[in-house]
């Protein structure tokens, strides 16, 4: 109990004194020091979070244009998903899913600009892609398709013999990615392709072209599911994809939808995974590495936070060494005026800190929602989970707490009387 | 109250030593008023000093209250200044950004008062030195003498056993330096017991005793027949 009272008294006179010598202090000192650690802060986070966000964004961006909250997609070696009909009832009958697309694919060759192709010792102008025959409302209800036309315009049921080329397909798009896709030049909304699979081969006018970051998009052909049968001779009419979305106000999770597809005997026709199981490892290991770098600049920045508040205590107790000496010799404790430079550290990291979370939470989040970095194969978005952005906020005020009481327990043990002596 | 056995101070190396007190025995009972007077460099201050705790003598013993305190640990030295003795410094050692008010609260939180209590004290103690209205001046907006008057209403508050005071009017002008004697002069009348350095003479018959140094040593000692 007595133990207790002591450090009751400690605490209450080094928050006494601190809260004073705060007040008492410069107002754009102390301004630029909550600055500093809010910089620091923001480093930590947003560094990270951004390099993390580039991968995120792509994740993101991958799930809502291609898988939704789970996909089946072809086992290896099959040429289509078995039972397709069974899985497509199934689904539709499962009251969280919102939103379901089938799609058909096969390995196409497109030819473009063969009219005026005059050299026959000249390659034609192909390129290899997969076609996708789509329900154009199911899959625009699923992956808002139609807002990635950026020329021409979207498919229409009611027609036949048009198509859709993803923009990757075409040099005018993807001559940034130097000679990494096969493309086409000079094609546009209006034009006449020939689409070959195995020895069918089509005329299709090109109804618009799409682009976003998401390959499955931007690399691929797409046309009505009438159109694809016209041109695939497939025995059977199976699907190869099935991507579905979970309601809105569903609590079913995505590994709940997933297991229920197990069970119902599907995982023997379909490879079923969730958006995340979906996700390439390469790209996972990328985000782990992106995490590693960021949180290294940030460390680097909380070396230097450290280093200020280190400097700032410093000069504050050497030039207030007299006084600490006469604290000392009236009888305060010297663990009271360490506390007090402690609560002071505490205070520049949390007003800093809270300054920075503000800044994450209310304006960057927001703002790079709104507008995502353009890299070339994402959309980066900012990533600061809450527990994340906690748990760095913690170690900021933990280092600076260590390199606030650094400098005051180096000073204050120093000889009283020589303290108040100037010796 | 107080006893000092053969106290020795020597500060320094083995090359270039210097004896500032050289076997200084002393008694002060309760309820005196000793003075402590003597050339620059006599020692007066350091055995100020060494009697208050705030530094170790060299060698030789300083018995407060029955309490030999060189045996006591840093910690035990810390709590018997807050709780038994008070300090008057020369220039005033008042913490420059806090009230005068909250410059003698500290050691009243120190010791563990409530918050309630600690200011029915202050207020008391102020008033006491006559400064109850300036108890929300911080010491820049406050004169020497009433600086000084803060800084013994600090060493009072919590009711020492033992005040010191080294030179205490030092840095006042006559009117000032001779009020704040007075002022000792009345806690004593109380029964304050007071340990105070001074080289002014005229404010030397303020106390009930005087003992001169000079090298270190008590060379005289004057008991004084009025007060």
């Amino acid at each position: 109990m007595q133990m207790k009272n002591k450090w009751m008294n400690v605490l209450r006179v080094g928050w006494f004194l601190a809260l004073r010598q705060i007040k008492g202090s410069s107002r754009a000192t102390t301004v630029l020091i909550v600055f500093i650690m809010m910089l620091t802060f923001l480093n930590l986070v947003v560094v990270s979070g951004i390099l993390i966000g580039l991968i995120e964004g792509g994740n993101r961006a991958n799930k809502e244009q291609y898988t939704g909250d789970v996909i089946i997609t072809t086992l290896s070696g099959e040429e289509d998903i078995a039972h397709s009909h069974e899985i497509e009832n199934t689904i539709r009958n499962m009251s969280d899913i919102s939103d379901l697309s089938v799609r058909y694919l096969a390995p196409v060759q497109i030819e473009a600009n063969y009219r005026t192709r005059r050299d026959f010792d000249v390659l034609p102008d192909t390129a290899g892609t997969q076609i996708v025959g789509i329900s154009l409302a199911d899959e625009d209800s699923l992956s808002g398709l139609s807002k990635f036309v950026v020329e021409g315009q979207f498919l229409d049921e009611s027609e036949s013999g048009y198509i859709l080329i993803g923009a990757n397909l075409l040099y005018r798009y993807s001559a940034g990615f130097g000679d990494f896709f096969a493309s086409l030049e000079g094609v546009y909304p209006g034009d006449e392709v020939k689409v070959t699979v195995g020895e069918n081969t089509k005329t299709f006018i090109v109804k618009g072209i799409m682009d976003t970051k998401v390959d499955q998009v931007s690399l691929r052909a797409f046309v009505t599911k009438a159109d694809f049968w016209r041109l695939v001779d497939r025995t059977g009419l199976n699907a190869n994809e099935f991507a579905m979305k979970i309601a809105p106000n569903s609590k079913i999770t995505a590994d709940e939808v997933k297991s229920n597809l197990v069970k119902a005997g599907f995982a023997d026709d379909g490879k079923i995974q969730t958006d995340t199981e979906a996700i390439p490892d390469f790209l996972n290991q990328i985000r782990i590495a992106f995490g590693l770098l960021g949180n290294v600049i940030g460390m680097v920045g909380i070396v230097v936070a450290s280093i200020t508040i280190f400097i700032v205590i410093f000069i504050n107790a050497v030039t207030r060494r007299k006084y600490i000496g006469i604290m000392k010799g009236i009888g305060i404790s010297e663990r009271a005026i360490e506390i007090s430079y402690i609560f002071q550290s505490i205070f520049y990291a949390s007003v800093g800190g809270l300054i920075g979370v503000f800044v994450v939470y209310a304006m960057l989040v927001p703002f790079f929602y709104a507008h995502p970095l353009d890299f070339p194969f994402s959309d980066g978005i900012l990533v600061a989970p809450i527990a994340d952005t906690m748990l760095k906020f913690f170690l900021l005020l933990f280092v600076t707490i260590i390199a606030g009481y650094i400098p005051a327990r180096q000073i204050v043990k120093k000889n009283t009387l020589d303290s108040i002596l100037g010796r | 109250m107080i006893n000092i056995k053969n106290l020795y101070k020597t500060y320094g190396n083995k090359d270039i030593e210097t004896h500032v007190l050289q076997g200084i025995d002393l008694k002060v009972p309760e309820g005196e008023f000793l003075g402590i007077m003597g050339k620059s460099g006599a020692g007066k201050s350091t055995l100020m000093y060494q009697i208050g705790l705030l530094d170790h003598p060299t060698s030789g013993e300083i018995i407060l209250n029955g309490v030999n305190t060189e045996k006591l640990s840093t910690e035990e030295r810390t709590k018997l200044r807050l709780t038994e003795l008070g300090y008057v410094f020369q220039d005033y050692a008042l913490i420059p950004e806090l009230t005068a008010s909250e410059n003698v609260i500290i050691p009243l939180l120190m010791q563990g008062k409530t918050i309630e209590e600690a200011r029915d004290i202050v207020q008391e103690t102020l008033s006491q030195v006559g400064l109850s209205h300036r108890a929300f001046n911080k010491p820049s907006q406050l004169s020497g003498g009433e600086q000084q008057r803060v800084s013994i209403a600090r060493a009072i508050a919590h009711n020492p056993k033992i005040l010191f005071a080294d030179e205490p009017t030092a840095n006042l002008d006559t009117v000032s330096g001779k009020s704040i004697i007075e002022l000792f002069r009345d806690l004593n009348k109380k029964g304050q017991t007071i340990v105070m350095v001074t080289h002014e003479e005229e404010y030397a018959k303020y106390c009930d005793r005087i003992v001169s140094l000079e090298d270190g040593k008590i060379v005289r000692e004057n008991i004084q027949k009025q007060k």
